[in-house]
């Protein structure tokens, strides 16, 4: 049987509220040893290896995303930022019995030292079925304001 | 009348006062005396790579279009038609044969001229469409650095530069021998003045406090090259504004140090390259593809800094934009570009390891330098043992605010000048 919907929507939503909650350690599990984090600036670009993004984190870099936003040694997520993010408007482009691909919008509010802050994003989730149940292959966060100047951001999107 | 402040009693030697960075009449006298009078820094060759491209971008507060016409030749253009003031281009950047003001459709040539507007006949014989050009700014370019300026009256760039045009010529050797091209760019604002951005890229102080976290998330041998503070380094004040500070000497000269071992994050591009390049070669490609050790600071909107341009914009007297443009080999393997560009993303921009906490710092000097009355932000660091080289420039330790100081000299030059307070007032 193909991943449904409603699969996929229960998984993206656990890994939203580990994110708003601050589980950092227990997010990196919920990606294949090969899967990507990526945040482009050009969300048109055909191969965001080749360009530049905000971020482009292999296993490896995402780990240290986290162990830095832990760390206690990152003035700006030190206090950390608050996030509420909301994820709705999904849409399954592709799905058979072991992938699918997600589409969704994500709105989501930061509050950092008494500023709050919005950033409003489509979201593509490749998602995979392993033995432990679904994967993110990648996760690309396409924010609206991509090629406008953002603020900073100590967190995870 | 408001009575304007007076700039000179507010920056000394060694000292500033904190209303600098909030002092909304001092900043609106910055951008008249000087973002309109000295050449301001608006593009790289690369971002005009054939005749008819163009990217539009800002002198200061003043919208322009950066255009290469079908000679070749490089224009900056007031962004602002001639007609009823709208903008004529609002794409960031592409290819074009006119541009065509979208309101009553005047045209204007690559250079500016004004080809033609809709039923001339309006104007009877009034309309000389020699007289409306979309205003020029003067420009000039030194080594792939293109600037322009408001000011017909100041010296030519070259001179302008002077000794950090041989900075300008070591930096660009992380082209490994093919000529540099931007690759992107990391753009971001912060809730803070311009010149606390200026000050920062001359600042190796904050280093190891400020970017404890990214220090951690790199190998010991990476570490150990970013442990400048105490090193060999200096910052060295090259006049009119301009300084370099040097962290890693050994990074100075990319085509240097040949023979050096290849540093282990490297070792795997090394290998792939060696496929394609003879060994010299190799080594060439990968101590260009690590960056420059050093950031050339030139007053007041640019840096070469390190292995990106870091261009800031002043938006409001507590709002700057910040780029940071990635650069890589025009023509060089793509691999190696690729490296350069996993390794910009992983300091640089709001989402790498490096710019959120510098933007944190930032952001709370904005804040904290509100505390209080006649309180002086302190520039003295390093100047004890200040020294001149026998060129008769200063120089100080790699964390010494000697760069700052140079800034804010040319500040004060630029912020006292009798003719640009004249203009202004006119």
């Amino acid at each position: 049987m193909s991943i449904t919907l409603a699969d996929a929507i229960e998984f993206i939503t656990l890994e939203a509220d580990m994110l708003d909650y601050g589980q950092f350690k227990e997010w990196l599990s919920l990606y294949t040893p090969d899967g990507l984090y990526i945040v482009p600036i050009d969300p048109d670009a055909d191969d965001y290896q080749k360009k530049l993004n905000y971020a482009y984190d292999n296993a490896e870099m995402r780990q240290n995303r986290v162990t830095r936003l832990l760390s206690g040694r990152a003035i700006s997520a030190m206090p950390p930022a608050h996030t509420v993010r909301l994820l709705g408007r999904y849409r399954m482009l592709e799905t058979d019995e072991t992938k699918c691909i997600v589409r969704c919008a994500q709105m989501l509010t930061e509050m950092r030292q008494g500023r709050e802050r919005y950033y409003s994003a489509n979201v593509t989730f490749h998602l995979v079925k392993t033995d432990d149940g679904l994967k993110i292959d990648r996760k690309i966060i396409c924010l609206l304001t991509s090629t406008e100047a953002l603020t900073t951001v100590s967190y995870i999107l | 009348m408001t009575l304007l402040p007076d700039p000179a009693s507010l920056v000394n030697e060694d000292r500033a006062d904190g209303s600098i960075y909030n002092n909304a009449l001092l900043y609106d006298m910055e951008m008249d005396r000087i973002f309109k009078r000295n050449w301001i820094w608006v593009a790289h060759r690369s971002d005009l790579p054939d005749p008819g491209s163009f990217i539009t971008t800002f002198v200061g507060q003043h919208p322009v279009i950066v255009s290469r016409d079908r000679k070749g030749e490089v224009h900056v253009l007031l962004n602002r038609c001639r007609h009823r003031g709208a903008t004529v281009c609002e794409h960031k950047s592409g290819k074009a044969a006119s541009f065509v003001c979208p309101y009553h459709g005047w045209a204007y040539g690559q250079d500016g001229a004004l080809r033609a507007v809709p039923q001339p006949k309006g104007y009877g014989d009034s309309l000389d469409k020699s007289k409306l050009p979309l205003v020029s700014l003067r420009v000039e370019d030194y080594n792939g650095m293109i600037f322009a300026t408001f000011n017909a009256d100041i010296m030519p760039l070259d001179e302008w530069l002077g000794p950090a045009k041989i900075w300008i010529d070591l930096f660009m050797k992380q082209g490994a021998g093919w000529p540099i091209k931007t690759m992107g760019e990391h753009k971001f604002t912060f809730p803070g003045n311009w010149k606390i951005q200026l000050e920062n890229t001359t600042d190796a102080y904050h280093f190891p406090i400020v970017h404890k976290s990214f220090l951690d998330s790199v190998d010991n041998q990476t570490q150990n090259i970013f442990d400048f503070v105490e090193g060999d380094g200096f910052v060295e004040d090259l006049g009119n504004g301009h300084s370099v500070m040097v962290m890693i000497p050994e990074l100075v000269d990319l085509e240097e140090n040949l023979d050096a071992p290849i540093p282990e994050r490297f070792q795997k591009l090394a290998e792939a390259l060696s496929k394609d390049y003879p060994p010299e070669k190799v080594r060439q490609i990968v101590r260009a593809v690590g960056g420059s050790g050093f950031n050339l600071n030139l007053y007041p909107n640019v840096a070469c800094s390190m292995a990106f341009f870091r261009v800031l914009r002043p938006l409001a007297v507590d709002e700057t934009e910040i780029r940071h443009i990635a650069i890589g080999m025009d023509g060089g393997p793509e691999i190696a570009n690729e490296v350069r560009l996993r390794l910009h993303e992983h300091f640089q921009g709001p989402l790498g390891f490096g710019t959120p906490d510098d933007s944190e710092a930032w952001d709370r000097v904005q804040r904290g330098a509100l505390a209080g009355y006649n309180i002086d932000i302190l520039l003295n660091r390093g100047l004890e043992h200040e020294a001149k080289r026998e060129s008769g420039l200063l120089f100080s330790d790699v964390t010494a605010e000697t760069g700052m100081r140079a800034a804010y000299r040319q500040w004060l030059t630029d912020m006292t000048c009798e003719t640009a307070i004249e203009e202004a007032a006119q």
